[in-house]
């Protein structure tokens, strides 16, 4: 039996990350209401459901492109900080995997680090600015550090999965330092990051359906 | 929730109709949501773009026109436009002498015109220079912070850019006096109420009928500090001392002064507080060389008020008082 992740599972992942962010938008305007300014859930429901209407109209191509399409697509329809960081995570992404066919778990690992590098990159977020950041870098070091030792890939990203649910709890309680919560500083503690909450919905729809 | 509109999800695309219906000298890119200047681009003027969130109206479609802006993109409501919009705008308004972005500092604003000029380096070799607003004094300026927001200096700044660009003057020469009215200026707001994005149908925030939030954005992102509601003198002095001590203005600068509605404010109360404003500067000894009242940078029907003050020299009153037509701003033609 092969870890190996399809096309096509790559195409369920971020029509399932669609359906988990519709279910959930209400819930993450609420939580950007509190500290932002109550849109992250109707921007990446618009977002993500362009995507999926993009993954509808594209032809047979592999993961990587796939994941190019679906990158672009949200960076021309969120807006807001959201579209250029999640649209530079998609792109990354796709940029690693490249055209094969069929990926092995490491790359998997290998496209979720680029995607993580290309946030930082954007957005310049360190640990513990109250982030997506730190729900995403917690679960992309448990993916790559299960696989290191062995585990395979549905046991990786359930791990992965726990890491972005603890690190997005764990930004309850941070003083936000970056986008528009930081603005209200101390008055951002005590309120979940609506960023850090999708990223875990994103990682959640990945442990559901890459392997 | 009650509003004039008919569908949450077409209120940008309708309000575009709209404008273009009202103003013929403007012109509708409708894919794109981007508002410009009829006859563009202007061979050899520097093309100056701006663009936002929408909700804060006339900022910054109603500023499209002689002397001001050559383009604006609108984005959703109180969301930045994406990377495509402003790409599109540069290329309707590069007439050969490049193009200017201004860009109020927001993560996502700066986030998504840096994407826009990167695009339009590779797509079309178009200069494009970016001044970012960021005079809130609302805002802890630090290295921990996003840094200050853009509020109501980017107004004076879209003027006064819009003239300099108008006169002839090249891209570096714009973004100069650009940087200068920003450099020079600084804002804070308050909030009565809060306001309702119509796609989420409910106020972005609570706040009692006793209360007011100091420091508000433009976006209905709280402020720094709720304090109980005071009379406009009171209101005038916790908006104006911060203002005038940070930059700082001193006895014997000369200042545009700009008292803001946030949208759901009636310009009777703007007068009363324009008039309280006034009186603080006369007691620091800073001089009103220009004054602006009026709903010009908006929160949707926010109720509340911000204040900005630019200090100025002759070339930026010059600049100021220079022929602008716009929706929004017109005068001297």
């Amino acid at each position: 039996m092969t870890d190996d992740v399809t096309t096509t599972a790559f195409d369920t992942w971020v029509r399932r990350f669609a359906d988990l962010v519709a279910d959930e938008r209400d819930h993450l305007t609420e939580l950007d209401a509190a500290i932002g300014d109550a849109d992250h859930g109707t921007n990446m429901d618009r977002g993500m459901r362009a995507a999926v209407a993009a993954l509808n109209e594209l032809g047979s191509v592999g993961a990587g492109p796939m994941l190019t399409k679906v990158g672009m697509t949200l960076v021309s329809t969120i807006g807001g900080a959201s579209g250029p960081l999640y649209g530079t995570l998609f792109l990354r992404m796709g940029n690693a995997l490249g055209d094969a066919p069929e990926v092995t778990p490491v790359r998997v690992a290998a496209a979720f680090h680029a995607g993580l590098d290309g946030v930082v990159a954007r957005g310049q977020a360190q640990a513990e600015d109250k982030t997506m950041y730190d729900a995403l870098a917690p679960a992309v070091e448990a993916l790559e550090s299960c696989l290191a030792n062995g585990l395979g890939l549905g046991e990786a990203l359930a791990r992965a999965r726990e890491a972005a649910d603890e690190g997005r709890d764990k930004t309850v309680p941070m003083l936000a330092r970056k986008g528009r919560a930081s603005y209200l500083g101390e008055r951002s503690v005590g309120h979940q990051d609506p960023g850090a909450t999708s990223v875990a919905l994103l990682v959640a729809a990945a442990a559901d359906t890459l392997a | 929730m009650k509003k004039l509109i008919n569908d949450p999800n077409d209120v940008v695309a309708e309000a575009l109709l709209g404008i273009e219906a009202a103003h013929p000298d403007l012109q509708v890119d409708h894919a794109n949501k981007v508002i410009y200047r009829g006859g563009s681009p202007k061979p050899g003027k520097v093309g100056i773009i701006s663009g936002g969130g929408s909700g804060h109206e006339p900022l910054h479609g109603g500023f499209v026109g002689h002397g001001m802006l050559d383009a604006a993109c609108a984005g959703e409501v109180f969301t930045s436009p994406v990377p495509d919009q402003m790409l599109a705008a540069t290329k309707l308004v590069d007439g050969g002498a490049g193009v200017l972005h201004v860009v109020k500092n927001y993560t996502g604003d700066v986030m998504n015109f840096e994407m826009a000029a990167e695009l339009a380096a590779a797509e079309t070799g178009a200069r494009v220079v970016s001044v970012v607003t960021d005079d809130d004094v609302a805002v802890q300026d630090s290295t921990w912070t996003a840094g200050r927001r853009g509020v109501g200096a980017t107004v004076l700044l879209e003027k006064i850019a819009g003239a300099a660009a108008e006169q002839g003057r090249d891209l570096d020469a714009v973004a100069d006096v650009a940087r200068k009215v920003n450099a020079h200026g600084r804002s804070m707001g308050v909030a009565l109420t809060s306001c309702t994005v119509p796609a989420a149908g409910s106020p972005t925030f609570d706040l009692g009928d006793d209360e007011m939030e100091l420091g508000v954005g433009i976006h209905g992102e709280p402020g720094r500090r709720r304090v109980p509601l005071a009379p406009a003198k009171e209101i005038a002095e916790l908006l104006v001392e911060p203002i005038v001590s940070d930059l700082p203005f001193n006895d014997g600068d000369a200042v545009i002064a700009f008292v803001n509605g946030l949208g759901g404010t009636p310009l009777i109360e703007l007068y009363v507080m324009y008039n309280e404003v006034n009186k603080i500067l006369a007691k620091h000894g800073v001089s009103v060389a220009r004054s602006l009242v009026g709903s010009y940078i908006t929160s949707l029907e926010m109720a509340g008020s911000s204040v900005t003050l630019v200090k100025v020299d002759d070339e930026l009153l010059s600049l100021w008082d220079a022929p602008v037509s716009t929706p929004a701003l017109r005068w001297g033609i």
